[in-house]
């Protein structure tokens, strides 16, 4: 018999990257399967495909047997596919069964037949154990809650093969109890899940088989009862790790960097951070891995000052910087990179000198008094923010028309450039480069890496925060791991044990501090 | 992506090469020929509908624009009164550039003219009863600074409430128009009516030294336009020229970058809000020292209203408004004439003035998507 779910061969590239290649992927009725794989390995991609967001550029797609041509989310709910994403899609003033009747045809033509459908929704609650008030508010619920309220509106619109995307990111560990509860309810009742996470202890936990994705490639398909989580991550991480960059031995200083038991809260007040503590030396690169979403945002938001800490201790070069300014943090020679550099790290419609200037355009020599006597003040210095500028642009090769070019006009490698330019232009002590090579090709990549580790020589604490794993394992000289806001461990890169490094992504594994 | 070709834009001096600004179109300098041609198009466009209008209405539309022109500039004294009206448009102009170019969203330069008026005509009368032989060269700066504390103080509101609250300033500056414009009401028909004044609501005349001189003997034109010319120039160097200018466009243009380079962004835009209602309060001065003398319940034509347009057409470049000021000035003082030439109403001079508008801001929206 055919299994319920084929995808044949999908490929899909986006610009320079093939996000999924020639993937076979098969689920059956009355399964959990989850799809594991690193950050960037085409997991969501593929979903995302199966639930009609993205084209296919290859391949095709079986239900029950038949081929199907799925144009989009409307066609997926028509062929019985359900998708929940990470971040919920709920109308919050709407009650649960405002927002599960959402856009569906009323039986009562142009009315909402509201009692009939809360009706269902009850029925369709105790049969699967979600436990919800169809007339509650969706803003009054708490973020499991909402979570039912997506699968109930996935059942409601008949799905018989659900996708979950890292469902369990949000949920507190009671949630995750009764929400495995459901998973199982809906297995027995002939539901095929698929759900994406990147969690060995929910794989084996809850999933009876588990396909394993690496590089938009699959590694393998295994029944979960027959492998072990050491298995897993090895098909999850498992490479030669061939250093391409040059880089001497470290030498490491001082301690810059150190935090002690920090606790940060995320945005939904739950804490991202919890009781971290880390160090990192003049230097060196320490890189923080782990997968997205760890609580790696927060953890840099606290360090440079634009989130308060909830409870722990930074400090730089000695002196306690917990819960500064950005400003103040500046000026202990804190500088960074942040995660998103349109939005987080330039002014678009500004020139390319200006932009040098964002973080130190009121100090001299960018300003000045109207005397000039070399001190900062009100005005500023349209010569030095232009000389400086112009040496910018060539020492970090940025290829722009010129400093008064508009910086939204230059490519994403060459923004970079000048995000990194500006962050070590004036000798930071510490750099927080978080994602430095997000997007980027391979040539701008090497570029950075290379800055990066020049910058290391020259003797700065270098904080690496990246998900991108082949980047930690290239650059740091010594890689703590990141797991739902603690560090599962620290190992020095030399002679390190890949396997070792996915058990501890995955949170299988800890290591005594 | 690769690197596009050097482009016209990067040679120009700034400001017109680093305007500053994401989410608006206007925020984008003209620089180049398309930059240029397409918003004066839009202008002509307006025109056009305006003439159709003109037409439907019973009028000829040649006879009616010739009128409208004459009536505006057509002669000394007309150039004067279009002059004249330009000046607290000119002003509020640079309020709402210097708002709008931190994405503080000031809508409330009515309200803040009518209370610089009250500040300015508080000024004047306090000098008189107190210190009644002061010097011009004394008494008008403090008017001046009577005009632009009041202003000041009355858009602090709308900003403590913004920053601290993150209320709306569009909903807060709007409401409290209201409140301005009905309390310059009870002032001049209450406490502050002059007695001698045969019941008109209308306070006393300020001190004589604290008076606009007037540039032409036996005309209206006063001192004022140059203040406001004068302040375009200050508007153009604090923007570009200085930190506070660069930390103003830094926030408008992309607040969470500016944050992450440690720019305070809450002080940044009350500063701003701060600036732009002071701007606005000398233009409710410049009509109290300049042409009134005292205190009139409204005094304004909806001056606050007209700025905020004009400040959109000249794109946000406190040069560049100059123009539209006295372009806005000039369709004011024309309609009256083009109405009474071709028997129609001056609404109509107000529906131009509002395509004008949209067909300019249309325009750049079209700039942008040709230059890329």
């Amino acid at each position: 018999m055919a299994a319920f779910l084929r995808m044949e061969n999908i490929g899909k590239r986006f610009g320079q990257l093939q996000a999924n290649d020639q993937i076979t992927f098969e689920a059956e009725a009355g399964e959990i399967h989850a799809l594991l794989g690193e950050n960037g390995a085409g997991k969501t991609t593929l979903m995302n495909i199966l639930y009609g967001l993205y084209q296919p550029d290859s391949g095709g797609i079986y239900l029950r047997g038949e081929k199907v041509k799925i144009r989009s989310p409307q066609d997926s709910i028509r062929h019985g596919v359900g998708m929940v994403h990470q971040h919920f899609m709920l109308v919050p003033p709407f009650t649960v069964v405002q927002n599960v009747v959402l856009g569906l045809r009323s039986s009562r033509g142009p009315f909402l037949d509201t009692d009939r459908a809360a009706a269902r929704i009850r029925e369709l609650a105790n049969q699967y154990g979600l436990k919800v008030d169809p007339e509650a508010f969706v803003w009054q619920l708490s973020v499991g809650a909402q979570q039912r309220v997506e699968i109930l509106k996935a059942l409601y619109r008949g799905a018989q093969l659900l996708v979950l995307d890292e469902p369990t990111a949000v949920l507190t560990p009671q949630e995750t109890k009764e929400f495995f509860l459901t998973l199982r309810a809906m297995a027995e009742r002939g539901h095929t899940v698929i759900f994406i996470t990147h969690k060995m202890e929910e794989v084996m936990e809850i999933s009876d088989r588990c396909t394993v994705l690496r590089d938009g490639k699959v590694v393998g398909t295994v029944k979960t009862g027959e492998t072990t989580d050491t298995e897993l991550a090895r098909m999850m991480v498992g490479r030669e790790v061939v250093f391409r960059v040059e880089k001497k031995p470290a030498k490491p200083g001082e301690v810059v960097l150190d935090v002690r038991e920090l606790s940060v809260a995320g945005e939904r007040g739950l804490l991202a951070v919890r009781g971290l503590s880390l160090q990192v030396r003049a230097g060196e690169i320490l890189g923080l891995a782990g997968v997205d979403g760890n609580g790696q945002t927060e953890l840099a938001e606290a360090i440079i000052g634009l989130r308060r800490p909830v409870a722990g201790r930074i400090s730089i070069a000695g002196h306690d910087m917990t819960g500064a300014t950005p400003r103040q943090v500046i000026e202990q020679k804190v500088t960074h990179i942040p995660e998103d550099r349109m939005t987080m790290g330039l002014v678009p419609t500004f020139s390319v000198q200006e932009n040098l200037i964002l973080d130190s355009y009121d100090q001299a020599p960018y300003s000045r008094r109207p005397l000039g006597n070399g001190k900062s003040g009100w005005f500023l210095n349209a010569r030095a923010i232009l000389d400086h500028a112009r040496q910018a642009i060539t020492d970090y090769n940025i290829k722009a028309p010129g400093p008064e070019a508009r910086t939204k006009m230059l490519s994403g490698g060459n923004l970079q450039k000048l995000v990194l330019a500006r962050a070590m232009y004036h000798a930071p002590r510490l750099l927080v480069a978080v994602q430095p090579t997000r997007g980027l090709d391979v040539g701008a990549t090497e570029f950075i890496w290379n800055r990066l580790l020049a910058e290391r020589e020259a003797g700065r604490a270098i904080l690496l925060i990246s998900a991108d794993l082949d980047e930690v394992l290239q650059l740091s000289d010594r890689i703590a791991v990141l797991f739902e806001g603690e560090i599962m461990g620290t190992l020095p890169v030399q002679g390190i044990d890949v396997v070792e490094l996915g058990l501890l992504m995955a949170g299988a594994k800890r290591l005594p501090a | 992506m690769t690197t596009p070709p050097a482009n016209p834009a990067a040679a120009l001096p700034e400001p017109l090469s680093v305007a500053g600004g994401v989410k608006l179109p206007w925020h984008r300098a003209r620089t180049s020929l398309i930059g240029f041609a397409l918003p004066l198009g839009g202008l002509l466009v307006a025109f056009g509908i305006g003439a159709i209008m003109l037409a439907a209405s019973g009028a000829n539309p040649l006879v009616a624009y010739q009128a409208l022109f004459k009536g505006a500039f057509g002669s000394r004294n007309n150039i004067i009164e279009t002059l004249v009206k330009s000046t607290p448009i000119l002003f509020v102009a640079l309020g709402v550039t210097f708002a709008f170019r931190c994405s503080v969203w000031n809508i409330g330069s009515e309200g803040q003219l009518h209370i610089g008026a009250v500040g300015a005509t508080l000024a004047g009368l306090a000098m008189k009863s107190l210190t009644p032989n002061l010097p011009p060269i004394l008494a008008i700066p403090i008017m001046i600074l009577g005009g632009f504390l009041f202003g000041g103080l009355y858009a602090s509101f709308a900003g403590v409430l913004k920053v601290k609250w993150e209320v709306n300033e569009v909903i807060t500056t709007i409401m409290m128009n209201f409140v301005a414009i009905l309390f310059v009401q009870y002032l001049t028909f209450g406490p502050l009516r002059d007695p001698a004044a045969n019941g008109l609501p209308m306070s006393a005349y300020i001190l004589e030294a604290a008076q606009l001189a007037r540039l032409v003997a036996r005309s209206r034109l006063h001192l004022g336009v140059v203040l406001a010319v004068v302040a375009a120039v200050l508007v153009y160097i604090v923007l570009w020229k200085t930190t506070l200018g660069y930390q103003i466009r830094a926030v408008g243009a992309n607040p969470r970058a500016a944050k992450h380079a440690g720019i305070n962004v809450p002080r940044s835009v009350f500063v701003a809000m701060v600036i732009s209602g002071g701007l606005a309060g000398l233009a409710g001065m410049s009509e109290v020292a300049g042409l009134h003398y005292r205190l009139l319940d409204s005094f304004s034509p909806g001056y606050g209203q007209a700025g905020t347009v004009v400040a959109l057409l000249g794109n946000l470049h406190p040069i560049a408004i100059i123009p539209a000021a006295l372009l806005f000035g000039g369709l004011i003082t024309g309609a009256d004439t083009m109405a009474r030439t071709v028997q129609v109403s001056t609404t109509i001079i107000t529906v131009i003035q509002g395509i004008m508008v949209l067909f300019v801001l249309g325009s750049q929206f079209l700039v942008d998507k040709l230059e890329g």
